[in-house]
Protein backbone atom coordinates (compact mmCIF):
# COMPACT_ATOMS: atom_id res chain seq x y z
CA UNK A 1 0.00 0.00 0.00
CA UNK A 2 1.20 3.57 -0.65
CA UNK A 3 3.10 4.39 2.83
CA UNK A 4 1.83 7.76 4.15
CA UNK A 5 3.49 9.59 6.76
CA UNK A 6 1.80 11.16 9.10
CA UNK A 7 3.32 13.44 11.64
CA UNK A 8 2.43 13.51 15.40
CA UNK A 9 0.67 17.36 15.21
CA UNK A 10 -1.24 15.63 12.45
CA UNK A 11 -2.56 13.01 14.18
CA UNK A 12 -3.78 14.97 16.87
CA UNK A 13 -5.59 16.93 13.98
CA UNK A 14 -7.20 14.04 12.38
CA UNK A 15 -8.13 12.73 16.04
CA UNK A 16 -10.40 15.44 17.63
CA UNK A 17 -11.66 16.16 14.11
CA UNK A 18 -13.15 12.19 14.47
CA UNK A 19 -13.91 13.05 17.96
CA UNK A 20 -16.12 15.91 16.95
CA UNK A 21 -16.99 13.78 14.07
CA UNK A 22 -15.77 15.61 11.51
CA UNK A 23 -13.09 14.10 9.40
CA UNK A 24 -10.03 15.92 7.40
CA UNK A 25 -12.40 15.96 3.81
CA UNK A 26 -15.76 16.98 5.42
CA UNK A 27 -17.42 13.50 5.85
CA UNK A 28 -18.94 12.74 9.17
CA UNK A 29 -17.85 9.03 11.04
CA UNK A 30 -20.44 7.21 9.06
CA UNK A 31 -19.94 8.33 5.57
CA UNK A 32 -18.17 6.90 2.84
CA UNK A 33 -16.22 8.51 -0.21
CA UNK A 34 -17.45 9.15 -3.51
CA UNK A 35 -17.86 5.76 -5.25
CA UNK A 36 -18.27 4.74 -8.76
CA UNK A 37 -19.61 1.39 -10.39
CA UNK A 38 -19.44 0.25 -13.51
CA UNK A 39 -19.88 -3.56 -14.90
CA UNK A 40 -19.13 -4.73 -18.19
CA UNK A 41 -15.53 -3.49 -18.99
CA UNK A 42 -13.74 -6.76 -19.93
CA UNK A 43 -15.25 -8.47 -22.73
CA UNK A 44 -12.92 -11.52 -22.23
CA UNK A 45 -15.02 -12.54 -18.85
CA UNK A 46 -18.30 -13.62 -18.18
CA UNK A 47 -18.67 -10.72 -15.64
CA UNK A 48 -16.75 -7.59 -14.55
CA UNK A 49 -17.14 -4.62 -12.72
CA UNK A 50 -15.30 -1.98 -11.87
CA UNK A 51 -14.90 0.23 -8.60
CA UNK A 52 -13.15 3.18 -7.71
CA UNK A 53 -13.88 4.36 -4.09
CA UNK A 54 -11.87 8.12 -3.57
CA UNK A 55 -8.76 7.26 -5.06
CA UNK A 56 -8.88 3.28 -4.38
CA UNK A 57 -9.65 1.71 -7.81
CA UNK A 58 -10.36 -1.86 -8.19
CA UNK A 59 -10.97 -4.33 -11.04
CA UNK A 60 -12.88 -7.61 -10.96
CA UNK A 61 -12.86 -9.99 -13.68
CA UNK A 62 -15.21 -13.14 -13.13
CA UNK A 63 -14.49 -16.16 -15.31
CA UNK A 64 -16.96 -19.48 -15.38
CA UNK A 65 -15.38 -22.37 -16.27
CA UNK A 66 -16.63 -26.23 -15.94
CA UNK A 67 -14.63 -28.45 -12.93
CA UNK A 68 -15.26 -31.09 -10.46
CA UNK A 69 -16.93 -30.51 -7.97
CA UNK A 70 -15.46 -31.09 -4.34
CA UNK A 71 -15.37 -34.44 -3.21
CA UNK A 72 -17.29 -33.49 0.46
CA UNK A 73 -20.34 -31.56 -1.52
CA UNK A 74 -20.89 -33.39 -4.64
CA UNK A 75 -23.90 -31.60 -5.28
CA UNK A 76 -22.41 -27.79 -5.42
CA UNK A 77 -19.56 -25.47 -7.31
CA UNK A 78 -17.35 -23.77 -5.57
CA UNK A 79 -15.88 -20.11 -6.39
CA UNK A 80 -12.18 -19.27 -6.70
CA UNK A 81 -11.29 -15.97 -6.01
CA UNK A 82 -7.42 -14.54 -6.36
CA UNK A 83 -6.17 -11.01 -5.91
CA UNK A 84 -3.18 -9.48 -8.12
CA UNK A 85 -1.46 -6.65 -6.02
CA UNK A 86 0.09 -5.10 -8.85
CA UNK A 87 2.64 -2.89 -9.44
CA UNK A 88 0.48 -0.12 -10.84
CA UNK A 89 -0.62 0.46 -7.34
CA UNK A 90 2.58 1.28 -5.74
CA UNK A 91 5.98 0.15 -6.62
CA UNK A 92 6.08 -2.19 -3.77
CA UNK A 93 4.22 -5.01 -5.19
CA UNK A 94 6.69 -5.45 -8.23
CA UNK A 95 7.54 -9.02 -8.28
CA UNK A 96 6.15 -11.25 -5.59
CA UNK A 97 5.96 -7.68 -2.98
CA UNK A 98 1.77 -7.97 -3.29
CA UNK A 99 1.73 -11.96 -2.97
CA UNK A 100 1.18 -11.62 1.00
CA UNK A 101 -1.31 -9.00 0.66
CA UNK A 102 -3.06 -10.73 -2.01
CA UNK A 103 -3.11 -13.72 0.12
CA UNK A 104 -4.59 -12.37 3.27
CA UNK A 105 -7.41 -10.49 0.81
CA UNK A 106 -8.20 -13.48 -0.86
CA UNK A 107 -8.30 -15.81 1.96
CA UNK A 108 -10.89 -13.31 3.59
CA UNK A 109 -13.05 -13.21 0.10
CA UNK A 110 -13.28 -17.39 0.71
CA UNK A 111 -14.53 -16.84 4.00
CA UNK A 112 -16.58 -14.12 3.03
CA UNK A 113 -18.05 -15.32 -0.45
CA UNK A 114 -17.91 -18.84 -1.07
CA UNK A 115 -20.29 -20.62 1.45
CA UNK A 116 -23.96 -21.44 0.09
CA UNK A 117 -25.62 -18.50 2.55
CA UNK A 118 -24.33 -15.78 -0.06
CA UNK A 119 -24.39 -17.36 -3.48
CA UNK A 120 -27.09 -20.44 -4.38
CA UNK A 121 -23.82 -22.58 -5.04
CA UNK A 122 -25.91 -25.31 -5.92
CA UNK A 123 -27.16 -23.65 -8.61
CA UNK A 124 -23.62 -23.86 -10.21
CA UNK A 125 -23.84 -27.46 -10.07
CA UNK A 126 -24.08 -29.58 -13.57
CA UNK A 127 -24.18 -33.14 -12.49
CA UNK A 128 -23.58 -34.27 -8.88
CA UNK A 129 -20.59 -35.31 -8.64
CA UNK A 130 -19.10 -34.89 -11.88
CA UNK A 131 -19.06 -31.06 -13.16
CA UNK A 132 -20.13 -28.18 -11.49
CA UNK A 133 -19.50 -24.68 -13.04
CA UNK A 134 -16.44 -22.84 -10.97
CA UNK A 135 -16.59 -19.69 -10.89
CA UNK A 136 -12.99 -17.53 -10.63
CA UNK A 137 -13.28 -14.19 -9.36
CA UNK A 138 -9.80 -12.43 -10.20
CA UNK A 139 -9.39 -8.92 -8.32
CA UNK A 140 -6.84 -6.52 -9.88
CA UNK A 141 -5.87 -3.68 -7.22
CA UNK A 142 -5.16 -0.34 -9.37
CA UNK A 143 -4.39 1.85 -6.78
CA UNK A 144 -4.51 1.76 -3.13
CA UNK A 145 -6.08 4.41 -0.83
CA UNK A 146 -7.10 2.63 1.95
CA UNK A 147 -10.29 0.48 2.58
CA UNK A 148 -9.65 -2.21 0.10
CA UNK A 149 -12.15 -4.60 1.91
CA UNK A 150 -14.94 -2.67 1.45
CA UNK A 151 -14.48 -1.41 -2.74
CA UNK A 152 -13.08 -5.42 -3.30
CA UNK A 153 -16.84 -6.43 -2.00
CA UNK A 154 -18.66 -4.33 -4.05
CA UNK A 155 -16.97 -4.88 -7.07
CA UNK A 156 -17.14 -8.73 -6.43
CA UNK A 157 -21.06 -8.11 -6.08
CA UNK A 158 -21.26 -5.85 -9.22
CA UNK A 159 -19.43 -8.56 -11.44
CA UNK A 160 -21.28 -11.82 -9.84
CA UNK A 161 -24.52 -9.48 -10.49
CA UNK A 162 -23.20 -8.69 -14.17
CA UNK A 163 -22.21 -12.21 -14.50
CA UNK A 164 -23.71 -14.73 -17.61
CA UNK A 165 -23.00 -18.23 -17.37
CA UNK A 166 -23.83 -20.25 -20.43
CA UNK A 167 -26.52 -22.77 -20.08
CA UNK A 168 -25.74 -26.15 -20.43
CA UNK A 169 -27.76 -29.35 -20.21
CA UNK A 170 -26.72 -33.26 -19.92
CA UNK A 171 -27.11 -35.50 -22.86
CA UNK A 172 -26.24 -39.14 -22.17
CA UNK A 173 -25.65 -41.53 -25.46
CA UNK A 174 -26.53 -44.83 -25.55
CA UNK A 175 -23.97 -46.72 -23.83
CA UNK A 176 -24.62 -44.61 -20.82
CA UNK A 177 -21.92 -42.27 -21.01
CA UNK A 178 -22.90 -38.53 -20.38
CA UNK A 179 -21.75 -35.46 -21.91
CA UNK A 180 -22.23 -32.02 -21.18
CA UNK A 181 -23.60 -29.76 -24.08
CA UNK A 182 -23.51 -25.95 -24.31
CA UNK A 183 -26.31 -23.84 -25.51
CA UNK A 184 -25.76 -22.81 -29.07
CA UNK A 185 -27.36 -19.77 -28.41
CA UNK A 186 -24.63 -17.18 -26.86
CA UNK A 187 -27.13 -14.96 -25.38
CA UNK A 188 -28.93 -18.52 -23.84
CA UNK A 189 -27.23 -17.63 -20.30
CA UNK A 190 -28.22 -18.21 -16.66
CA UNK A 191 -27.65 -15.24 -14.01
CA UNK A 192 -26.70 -15.48 -10.65
CA UNK A 193 -28.62 -14.63 -7.98
CA UNK A 194 -26.87 -11.74 -5.68
CA UNK A 195 -29.97 -11.12 -3.07
CA UNK A 196 -27.74 -12.83 -0.55
CA UNK A 197 -24.54 -11.46 -0.94
CA UNK A 198 -22.90 -9.79 1.32
CA UNK A 199 -20.96 -6.58 0.99
CA UNK A 200 -17.91 -5.99 4.05
CA UNK A 201 -17.91 -2.88 5.82
CA UNK A 202 -14.45 -1.89 7.26
CA UNK A 203 -14.65 0.10 10.99
CA UNK A 204 -11.68 1.58 12.09
CA UNK A 205 -11.30 2.53 15.64
CA UNK A 206 -9.42 5.82 15.50
CA UNK A 207 -9.25 7.09 19.62
CA UNK A 208 -12.25 6.59 21.44
CA UNK A 209 -14.70 6.35 18.21
CA UNK A 210 -15.08 4.11 15.01
CA UNK A 211 -14.87 5.68 11.03
CA UNK A 212 -16.42 3.88 8.44
CA UNK A 213 -13.68 3.99 4.93
CA UNK A 214 -11.19 5.10 6.41
CA UNK A 215 -8.09 7.05 3.85
CA UNK A 216 -4.39 5.95 4.37
CA UNK A 217 -4.02 9.25 6.86
CA UNK A 218 -6.98 7.92 9.33
CA UNK A 219 -5.73 4.36 9.17
CA UNK A 220 -2.42 5.59 10.27
CA UNK A 221 -4.27 7.26 13.22
CA UNK A 222 -5.99 3.55 14.19
CA UNK A 223 -5.11 0.76 16.57
CA UNK A 224 -7.12 -1.86 14.82
CA UNK A 225 -10.06 -2.27 12.03
CA UNK A 226 -12.81 -4.70 12.17
CA UNK A 227 -13.90 -6.06 8.90
CA UNK A 228 -17.83 -7.11 8.86
CA UNK A 229 -19.40 -8.78 6.33
CA UNK A 230 -22.88 -7.85 5.91
CA UNK A 231 -26.49 -8.86 4.05
CA UNK A 232 -28.77 -6.42 2.43
CA UNK A 233 -31.07 -7.60 5.67
CA UNK A 234 -29.05 -6.50 8.26
CA UNK A 235 -27.52 -10.16 9.07
CA UNK A 236 -23.54 -10.35 9.93
CA UNK A 237 -21.90 -13.57 8.22
CA UNK A 238 -17.78 -12.59 9.01
CA UNK A 239 -16.49 -10.60 11.57
CA UNK A 240 -12.64 -10.44 11.84
CA UNK A 241 -10.11 -8.16 13.37
CA UNK A 242 -7.41 -7.18 11.19
CA UNK A 243 -4.78 -5.10 12.54
CA UNK A 244 -1.52 -4.48 15.01
CA UNK A 245 -3.41 -3.71 18.01
CA UNK A 246 -6.31 -4.75 19.91
CA UNK A 247 -10.13 -4.02 20.48
CA UNK A 248 -12.01 -3.91 24.04
CA UNK A 249 -15.25 -6.31 23.77
CA UNK A 250 -17.66 -3.46 23.80
CA UNK A 251 -16.14 -1.52 21.36
CA UNK A 252 -16.24 -4.82 19.37
CA UNK A 253 -20.31 -4.49 19.72
CA UNK A 254 -20.65 -1.07 19.22
CA UNK A 255 -18.75 -1.30 15.56
CA UNK A 256 -20.62 -4.27 14.74
CA UNK A 257 -23.84 -2.54 15.30
CA UNK A 258 -22.36 0.47 13.35
CA UNK A 259 -21.21 -1.84 10.24
CA UNK A 260 -24.74 -3.58 10.33
CA UNK A 261 -26.52 -0.37 9.48
CA UNK A 262 -23.50 1.24 7.50
CA UNK A 263 -23.85 -2.39 5.61
CA UNK A 264 -27.50 -2.66 4.96
CA UNK A 265 -27.45 1.22 4.01
CA UNK A 266 -25.07 0.20 0.85
CA UNK A 267 -26.83 -3.16 -0.65
CA UNK A 268 -30.31 -0.68 -1.15
CA UNK A 269 -28.32 1.89 -3.44
CA UNK A 270 -25.93 0.07 -4.76
CA UNK A 271 -28.52 -3.05 -6.19
CA UNK A 272 -30.82 0.18 -7.50
CA UNK A 273 -27.90 1.19 -9.71
CA UNK A 274 -26.65 -2.24 -11.02
CA UNK A 275 -30.56 -2.53 -12.58
CA UNK A 276 -30.70 0.90 -13.60
CA UNK A 277 -27.32 0.58 -15.28
CA UNK A 278 -28.58 -3.26 -16.63
CA UNK A 279 -31.92 -2.02 -17.79
CA UNK A 280 -29.79 0.23 -20.22
CA UNK A 281 -28.65 -2.82 -22.07
CA UNK A 282 -26.77 -2.11 -24.87
CA UNK A 283 -28.26 1.62 -25.32
CA UNK A 284 -25.64 2.44 -22.44
CA UNK A 285 -22.29 4.21 -22.85
CA UNK A 286 -19.10 2.68 -21.77
CA UNK A 287 -17.18 4.91 -20.07
CA UNK A 288 -14.46 2.33 -19.05
CA UNK A 289 -11.26 3.80 -18.05
CA UNK A 290 -11.92 6.48 -20.42
CA UNK A 291 -14.11 8.42 -18.66
CA UNK B 1 -3.57 -21.60 -43.89
CA UNK B 2 -7.34 -23.94 -43.73
CA UNK B 3 -10.36 -22.18 -42.72
CA UNK B 4 -10.02 -18.63 -41.97
CA UNK B 5 -8.94 -16.05 -44.97
CA UNK B 6 -6.71 -13.80 -43.89
CA UNK B 7 -7.23 -11.17 -46.76
CA UNK B 8 -10.03 -11.69 -48.70
CA UNK B 9 -10.48 -11.19 -52.38
CA UNK B 10 -11.89 -7.91 -52.67
CA UNK B 11 -8.99 -6.49 -49.83
CA UNK B 12 -10.86 -6.64 -46.68
CA UNK B 13 -9.62 -8.23 -43.65
CA UNK B 14 -11.52 -10.31 -40.77
CA UNK B 15 -12.72 -7.66 -39.41
CA UNK B 16 -13.59 -5.21 -42.21
CA UNK B 17 -10.59 -3.33 -42.16
CA UNK B 18 -7.79 -2.37 -45.53
CA UNK B 19 -4.78 -3.86 -45.18
CA UNK B 20 -3.33 -0.68 -44.10
CA UNK B 21 -6.23 0.50 -41.37
CA UNK B 22 -5.23 0.74 -37.96
CA UNK B 23 -7.91 -0.23 -35.03
CA UNK B 24 -9.44 2.81 -33.40
CA UNK B 25 -6.95 4.06 -30.89
CA UNK B 26 -8.77 5.90 -27.52
CA UNK B 27 -6.50 7.18 -24.56
CA UNK B 28 -6.60 8.64 -21.57
CA UNK B 29 -4.05 10.15 -19.65
CA UNK B 30 -3.24 11.02 -15.59
CA UNK B 31 -5.90 8.07 -14.87
CA UNK B 32 -4.94 7.52 -11.57
CA UNK B 33 -4.27 10.36 -8.68
CA UNK B 34 -1.47 8.74 -6.72
CA UNK B 35 1.03 7.80 -9.64
CA UNK B 36 3.06 9.93 -10.96
CA UNK B 37 2.64 9.38 -14.77
CA UNK B 38 -0.43 7.28 -15.97
CA UNK B 39 -2.29 6.62 -19.15
CA UNK B 40 -5.03 4.36 -20.48
CA UNK B 41 -4.78 2.73 -23.70
CA UNK B 42 -7.65 0.93 -26.09
CA UNK B 43 -6.49 -0.31 -29.31
CA UNK B 44 -9.22 -2.15 -30.87
CA UNK B 45 -10.25 -4.68 -27.94
CA UNK B 46 -6.66 -4.84 -26.68
CA UNK B 47 -6.65 -2.54 -23.38
CA UNK B 48 -3.85 -1.55 -21.61
CA UNK B 49 -2.90 0.66 -18.52
CA UNK B 50 0.40 2.38 -17.90
CA UNK B 51 1.93 3.92 -15.05
CA UNK B 52 4.98 5.57 -14.28
CA UNK B 53 6.52 6.36 -10.65
CA UNK B 54 9.97 8.46 -11.02
CA UNK B 55 12.37 9.56 -11.27
CA UNK B 56 13.14 8.78 -7.93
CA UNK B 57 16.03 7.49 -5.30
CA UNK B 58 17.41 3.82 -6.13
CA UNK B 59 15.43 0.94 -4.47
CA UNK B 60 16.71 -1.88 -3.11
CA UNK B 61 20.49 -2.14 -3.97
CA UNK B 62 21.88 1.27 -4.26
CA UNK B 63 25.00 -0.48 -6.50
CA UNK B 64 22.61 -1.08 -9.28
CA UNK B 65 22.98 2.52 -9.69
CA UNK B 66 24.62 4.49 -12.97
CA UNK B 67 26.73 7.29 -12.45
CA UNK B 68 25.62 9.09 -15.57
CA UNK B 69 22.05 8.16 -15.91
CA UNK B 70 19.12 6.91 -14.50
CA UNK B 71 18.10 3.20 -15.15
CA UNK B 72 14.78 2.11 -16.51
CA UNK B 73 12.73 -0.36 -14.32
CA UNK B 74 9.63 -2.13 -16.57
CA UNK B 75 7.10 -4.23 -15.23
CA UNK B 76 4.56 -6.02 -17.84
CA UNK B 77 1.87 -7.90 -16.57
CA UNK B 78 -1.35 -9.25 -17.64
CA UNK B 79 -4.94 -9.56 -15.46
CA UNK B 80 -5.50 -13.13 -15.19
CA UNK B 81 -8.73 -12.46 -17.11
CA UNK B 82 -7.19 -10.77 -20.12
CA UNK B 83 -7.06 -13.87 -22.28
CA UNK B 84 -10.18 -16.26 -23.41
CA UNK B 85 -8.85 -18.58 -21.37
CA UNK B 86 -7.63 -17.73 -17.92
CA UNK B 87 -4.24 -17.42 -17.15
CA UNK B 88 -2.72 -18.64 -13.62
CA UNK B 89 0.04 -16.21 -12.97
CA UNK B 90 -0.22 -12.33 -13.54
CA UNK B 91 3.42 -12.19 -14.64
CA UNK B 92 6.92 -14.13 -13.78
CA UNK B 93 6.83 -16.35 -16.83
CA UNK B 94 8.88 -16.33 -19.72
CA UNK B 95 6.58 -14.14 -22.00
CA UNK B 96 6.17 -11.28 -19.42
CA UNK B 97 9.43 -11.76 -18.59
CA UNK B 98 10.94 -11.47 -22.07
CA UNK B 99 8.08 -8.52 -22.64
CA UNK B 100 9.61 -6.37 -19.73
CA UNK B 101 12.84 -6.88 -21.34
CA UNK B 102 11.41 -5.55 -24.62
CA UNK B 103 9.77 -2.50 -22.97
CA UNK B 104 12.81 -1.33 -20.99
CA UNK B 105 15.46 -1.42 -24.50
CA UNK B 106 12.22 0.75 -26.15
CA UNK B 107 12.32 3.13 -23.08
CA UNK B 108 16.30 3.01 -22.86
CA UNK B 109 16.06 4.56 -26.45
CA UNK B 110 13.69 7.18 -25.84
CA UNK B 111 14.52 8.67 -22.54
CA UNK B 112 16.82 11.56 -22.13
CA UNK B 113 17.87 9.53 -19.01
CA UNK B 114 21.37 11.43 -18.69
CA UNK B 115 19.12 14.06 -16.78
CA UNK B 116 18.35 11.97 -14.06
CA UNK B 117 21.43 10.19 -13.14
CA UNK B 118 21.78 7.72 -9.98
CA UNK B 119 18.25 7.59 -10.29
CA UNK B 120 15.14 5.30 -11.45
CA UNK B 121 12.34 5.61 -13.40
CA UNK B 122 9.64 2.71 -12.56
CA UNK B 123 7.36 2.16 -15.92
CA UNK B 124 4.26 -0.99 -14.77
CA UNK B 125 2.34 -2.12 -17.86
CA UNK B 126 -0.74 -4.01 -17.16
CA UNK B 127 -2.75 -5.49 -19.99
CA UNK B 128 -6.52 -5.70 -18.91
CA UNK B 129 -7.67 -7.43 -22.16
CA UNK B 130 -5.46 -8.48 -24.73
CA UNK B 131 -6.82 -9.19 -28.26
CA UNK B 132 -2.95 -9.00 -30.21
CA UNK B 133 -0.49 -6.57 -30.49
CA UNK B 134 -0.19 -6.42 -26.65
CA UNK B 135 3.52 -5.39 -26.86
CA UNK B 136 2.91 -2.38 -29.23
CA UNK B 137 -0.41 -0.97 -27.20
CA UNK B 138 2.21 -1.22 -23.94
CA UNK B 139 4.42 0.88 -25.92
CA UNK B 140 2.19 3.62 -26.87
CA UNK B 141 0.24 3.54 -23.31
CA UNK B 142 3.75 3.77 -21.42
CA UNK B 143 4.73 6.79 -23.80
CA UNK B 144 1.97 8.70 -22.60
CA UNK B 145 2.22 7.63 -19.14
CA UNK B 146 6.16 8.95 -19.47
CA UNK B 147 4.71 12.03 -20.76
CA UNK B 148 2.07 12.50 -17.96
CA UNK B 149 4.86 11.71 -15.40
CA UNK B 150 6.61 15.19 -17.11
CA UNK B 151 10.03 12.92 -17.98
CA UNK B 152 11.66 14.05 -21.15
CA UNK B 153 12.15 12.19 -24.05
CA UNK B 154 13.85 12.05 -27.52
CA UNK B 155 10.10 11.75 -29.25
CA UNK B 156 6.77 9.73 -29.05
CA UNK B 157 7.96 6.43 -29.12
CA UNK B 158 5.20 4.90 -31.39
CA UNK B 159 4.64 0.99 -31.89
CA UNK B 160 2.44 -1.88 -34.21
CA UNK B 161 2.69 -4.93 -35.18
CA UNK B 162 2.71 -6.16 -38.61
CA UNK B 163 2.01 -9.16 -40.65
CA UNK B 164 2.58 -10.27 -44.09
CA UNK B 165 -0.02 -12.37 -46.15
CA UNK B 166 -0.56 -12.41 -49.71
CA UNK B 167 2.42 -10.08 -51.36
CA UNK B 168 0.53 -7.53 -48.49
CA UNK B 169 1.14 -6.33 -45.38
CA UNK B 170 -1.44 -5.67 -42.99
CA UNK B 171 -0.89 -2.90 -40.41
CA UNK B 172 -1.92 -3.71 -36.31
CA UNK B 173 -2.59 -7.35 -36.42
CA UNK B 174 -5.54 -8.80 -33.86
CA UNK B 175 -5.34 -11.65 -32.22
CA UNK B 176 -6.94 -14.05 -35.11
CA UNK B 177 -4.22 -12.78 -37.27
CA UNK B 178 -1.48 -13.15 -35.02
CA UNK B 179 -2.30 -16.48 -34.33
CA UNK B 180 -3.21 -17.59 -37.60
CA UNK B 181 0.16 -18.38 -39.08
CA UNK B 182 0.82 -14.71 -40.42
CA UNK B 183 4.61 -14.13 -40.25
CA UNK B 184 4.27 -10.88 -38.15
CA UNK B 185 7.11 -8.30 -37.14
CA UNK B 186 6.62 -5.58 -33.98
CA UNK B 187 8.47 -2.61 -34.32
CA UNK B 188 8.54 0.54 -32.10
CA UNK B 189 9.86 3.89 -33.76
CA UNK B 190 11.20 7.49 -32.90
CA UNK B 191 8.29 9.29 -35.58
CA UNK B 192 10.00 12.21 -36.18
CA UNK B 193 13.83 11.34 -36.49
CA UNK B 194 12.96 8.21 -38.29
CA UNK B 195 14.63 6.17 -35.73
CA UNK B 196 13.88 2.57 -34.50
CA UNK B 197 13.55 1.73 -31.07
CA UNK B 198 13.68 -1.95 -31.48
CA UNK B 199 12.43 -4.48 -34.12
CA UNK B 200 11.41 -8.29 -33.74
CA UNK B 201 9.76 -10.59 -36.24
CA UNK B 202 10.32 -14.47 -35.11
CA UNK B 203 8.34 -15.82 -38.16
CA UNK B 204 9.99 -17.19 -41.43
CA UNK B 205 9.45 -13.86 -44.62
CA UNK B 206 11.73 -13.56 -47.68
CA UNK B 207 14.53 -11.23 -47.28
CA UNK B 208 12.96 -9.32 -50.48
CA UNK B 209 9.67 -8.48 -48.14
CA UNK B 210 11.80 -7.36 -45.22
CA UNK B 211 11.93 -3.83 -46.84
CA UNK B 212 8.43 -3.33 -47.52
CA UNK B 213 7.22 -4.54 -44.24
CA UNK B 214 9.43 -2.35 -42.44
CA UNK B 215 8.15 0.30 -44.63
CA UNK B 216 4.66 -0.56 -43.52
CA UNK B 217 5.12 -0.61 -39.96
CA UNK B 218 7.07 2.47 -40.46
CA UNK B 219 3.65 3.72 -41.70
CA UNK B 220 1.53 2.27 -39.26
CA UNK B 221 3.92 3.65 -36.38
CA UNK B 222 3.48 6.91 -37.28
CA UNK B 223 -0.70 6.76 -37.95
CA UNK B 224 -0.68 5.93 -34.43
CA UNK B 225 1.99 8.45 -33.43
CA UNK B 226 -0.41 11.59 -34.91
CA UNK B 227 -3.30 9.80 -32.60
CA UNK B 228 -1.25 10.17 -29.91
CA UNK B 229 -0.09 13.58 -30.08
CA UNK B 230 -3.80 14.32 -30.49
CA UNK B 231 -4.31 12.94 -26.73
CA UNK B 232 -1.45 14.73 -25.29
CA UNK B 233 -2.55 18.15 -26.75
CA UNK B 234 -6.27 17.39 -25.42
CA UNK B 235 -5.08 16.36 -22.08
CA UNK B 236 -3.19 19.69 -22.05
CA UNK B 237 -6.01 21.65 -23.25
CA UNK B 238 -8.06 19.90 -20.45
CA UNK B 239 -5.64 21.08 -18.40
CA UNK B 240 -5.04 24.60 -19.37
CA UNK B 241 -8.95 25.21 -19.19
CA UNK B 242 -9.69 23.98 -16.17
CA UNK B 243 -6.91 26.42 -14.06
CA UNK B 244 -8.14 29.50 -16.22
Amino acid sequence: MATVKVSEAEKVYILHGIRDDLRVDGRSCEDYRHMEVETDVVSNTDGSARVSLGHTAVLVGIKAEIGKPRPLVPDEGYLEFFVDCSANATPEFEGRGGEELGIELSNTLYRVFNNKNSIDLKGLCISAGEHCWVLYVDVLLLQCDGNLYDAISVAIKAALFNTKIPRVHMSSDDEGGKEVELSDDPFDCVRLSVENVPCIVTLCKVGHRHVVDATLQEKACSVASLIIAVTHRGTVTCVKKVGGGSLDPESIFEMTEAGKRVGKALHAPLMKLLQQEESLGKKREKVGFLG
Amino acid sequence: MAGLELLSDQGYRLDGRKATELRKVQARMGVFAQADGSAYLEQGNTKALAVVYGPHEIRGARSRALHDRAIINCQYSMATFSTAERKRRPHGDRKSTEMSLHLKQTFEAAVLTQLYPRSQIDIYVKILQSDGGNYSVCVNAATLAVIDAGIPMRDYVCACTVGFVDETSLADLCYAEESGGVSSLALALLPRGGQIALVQMDARLHQDHLDTLIEAAMTACKGVSKVLDQVVRQHLQEGSTLRE
